[in-house]
């Protein structure tokens, strides 16, 4: 880690290398290190949190605008016994993100390797983001006077720079595997499930929700009870696009409906008045 | 029939309590933009878009739409009985697109680039939709009130070639109106997940624009009692219950759409499961539709002044409510389960204090120094 320099993302140049940047995280092997969460806090310098002891080991509880990752503790009885089940949170990347495709200035871009990046000199500060993103990803700075949407940009200089992800590389077990395929971690996650069916829960989360993402996770039981919402497998950008491109049709029938409205009514006008003469 | 404008008093009491509240309300503003969203608003990670969306945005602009709905009565439809109303609802419109915009300035993180979207186009992106009409839309509505502005200061032939082009001016401004109130519903359609589903429904831009028209009849009837009350002149009761009668079709077109889309959605048995949603819908039904609805039916009702008053505030509530239940009551749930909770702070409060005092206040300026209220009479 120390020997490698930061560098500022390129928001324009693409690499020259055809990559479809993907993770594949297992959570079955997730021991809670947490040498995730600092690896991601290192590269990005983002500062630590003054926190408190809460109900969990989770700390910080939850993502905010200086934690883009985080590994969520949870505590479940199983025959008997105690046992742990960790969730990484973090941006999903979705193949057709909701949060770019609100931004009213681009300030948010998905990047032709997959990661979706933030451009800040752009952001207004409107937070559409935020309330877009089914995963609930974007974070405020909110204690700033003047701030920023915060988020997970997949390492996406460490990508151009032909390193992987500081989280992925910090993981000692294997949970997090990046792969410059989303095709090839989603077949080694169904490999995995049809291999140990009784070790996996049988959803692949991010295959399908949200129209798909480049986040992959596999847990042993159901995500929700992980602190993964269910989320529709829906692409959200269809739903406003629906709208935006019927507007031309809508310009077209008001204009329309406006001069044939005036016309008519002017030309009734016009005969009440030679009616009256 | 009309009040001489030099007739109206400047300082009254209504005016000292305005700019109390307008003094108040600064020091909320200054706080806003010197410390911050987060030292001054309940706005947080999980609920990103707080009262300021709900009531000055969503609710100032259904506010402002008696602008379109008299503009395009006069100038599309020729009803020429509704002129004398079309001045002090085409002012109240600008004065309510200016201060939603400034409502939005505020919001926003960074308020110095606001101006953005201007130049940096996202044509995939309904907020960018919304930013572009509500710039074009308030320079039509500033084009449609000018003529007043020229009259004053003695520029005549620069008004009358202004009111000769207000046709397609007004046209212009009711298809940008169009737009900019589906467009506000539309901003909703990304977030199935999130929103209630006694709110949520693909026809929410269509639902936000119907009830927009409606609010835009109630809006103007509501200002032409009110400002005949308080500037002590003769209400013209063809106009209000020309605009009575408006509102039954509008409203129960409204009640019609609002039915469809619940029995379509999440069917009738959510509106009565006593949740703290189905009580904010019942409450908006109940003042905003039903309740006007059967009083507008009664003949009595529609041709007293009063009747038709307490009808229109109904209205005007009733939809309110529905922006705030849109932005805030049917957002709460999903930031429940995230373990959030929302209620505005007083300082949230005294800036939105602050943006309606100004605007009661310059509105009452106008028909000061214009001829806002008394234009036939200058006429004749």
């Amino acid at each position: 880690m120390a020997t490698e320099t930061k560098t500022t993302a390129p928001t324009t140049t693409l690499s020259a290398k055809k990559m479809e940047a993907s993770f594949l995280v297992d959570t079955t092997k997730c021991i809670g290190c947490r040498g995730c969460q600092i690896a991601c806090k290192q590269w990005n310098q983002n500062l630590t949190d003054k926190t408190t002891m809460g109900s969990t080991f989770t700390n910080p509880p939850k993502l905010n605008s200086k934690t883009y990752t985080n590994i969520a503790f949870y505590e479940s009885e199983q025959n008997g016994d105690l046992s742990w089940n960790f969730a990484r949170n973090g941006c999903f990347h979705c193949k057709k993100p909701a949060c770019a495709s609100v931004c009213p200035v681009e300030a948010l871009v998905k990047t032709p390797e997959g990661p979706i990046i933030y451009r800040e000199p752009r952001c207004i500060g409107c937070r559409y983001c935020m309330l877009a993103c089914p995963f609930n990803v974007p974070k405020y700075e909110w204690e700033k006077v003047s701030p920023s949407i915060q988020k997970c940009n997949f390492c996406y200089d460490r990508l151009l720079a032909g390193m992987i992800p500081s989280c992925a590389k910090s993981c000692p077990t294997g949970t997090i595997t990046f792969n410059d395929s989303i095709e090839k971690n989603l077949n080694e996650a169904k490999k995995r499930i049809a291999e140990h069916p009784g070790k996996y829960h049988n959803h692949i989360y991010g295959e399908k929700e949200a129209g798909g993402t480049s986040v992959l996770l596999l847990s042993a039981i159901p995500l929700d009870q992980i602190g993964h919402a269910k989320v529709s497998d829906q692409v959200l950008p269809d739903l406003t696009w629906k709208y935006i491109s019927g507007i031309p049709a809508i310009i077209g029938v008001v204009l329309a409906a406006g001069i044939g409205s005036w016309v008519i009514t002017r030309r009734n006008q016009n005969m009440d008045k030679e009616g009256d003469k | 029939m009309s009040t001489e404008r030099h007739e109206i008093k400047m300082f009254t009491p209504t005016t000292i309590v305005l700019l109390i509240m307008m003094a108040v309300g600064a020091v909320s503003v200054f706080k806003r933009m010197t410390l911050g969203l987060g030292a001054t608003t309940n706005l947080q990670d999980d609920f990103p878009w707080g009262f300021w969306i709900g009531f000055d945005v969503l609710g100032g602009v259904a506010m402002a739409a008696g602008g379109f709905v008299i503009a395009s009565t006069v100038y599309l439809f020729n009803m020429k009985k509704y002129k004398p109303i079309a001045r002090p609802a085409i002012l109240t419109a600008f004065l309510g697109y200016v201060l939603a915009a400034s409502g939005i300035t505020l919001d926003i993180g960074q308020p110095f680039r606001i101006w953005h979207p201007i130049v940096m186009w996202q044509i995939q992106s309904i907020m960018f939709i919304v930013a572009i009409h509500v710039v074009l839309y308030t320079t039509v509505l500033g084009m449609e009130s000018s003529p007043m502005f020229f009259e004053r200061i003695g520029l005549k032939g620069v008004q009358r070639f202004v009111e000769k082009i207000m046709m397609p001016i007004a046209l212009f401004g009711t298809l940008l109106s169009t737009l900019h109130q589906s467009s506000l519903g539309a901003v909703y359609l990304i977030v199935p997940d999130k929103l209630h589903p006694l709110w949520y429904s693909s026809l929410l831009p269509f639902s936000f624009l119907v009830s927009a028209v409606m609010m835009g009849l109630s809006m103007v009837s509501f200002e032409s009692i009110l400002s005949s009350k308080f500037f002590k002149h003769q209400a013209n009761m063809g106009i209000l219950s020309g605009l009575a009668r408006g509102s039954i079709i509008a409203i129960g077109f409204y009640f019609v759409l609002k039915m469809f889309v619940l029995f379509k959605g999440p069917g009738l048995a959510a509106a009565f499961d006593g949740s703290m949603e189905a009580k904010m819908y019942l409450l908006e039904m109940g003042i905003g539709i039903i309740a006007p609805l059967l009083l507008l039916l009664v003949p009595t009702v529609r041709s007293n002044i009063n009747s038709i008053l307490l009808v229109n505030s109904l209205v005007i509530i009733g939809i309110v409510i529905n922006r705030m239940n849109v932005a805030l009551f049917g957002m709460l749930r999903h930031a429940k389960a995230r373990g959030v909770e929302y209620f505005p702070t007083i300082n949230e409060f005294m800036v939105t204090l602050f943006l309606v005092a100004v605007g009661l206040f310059l509105f009452k300026f106008a028909c000061k120094y214009f001829n806002v209220l008394s234009y036939e009479e200058v006429k004749q």
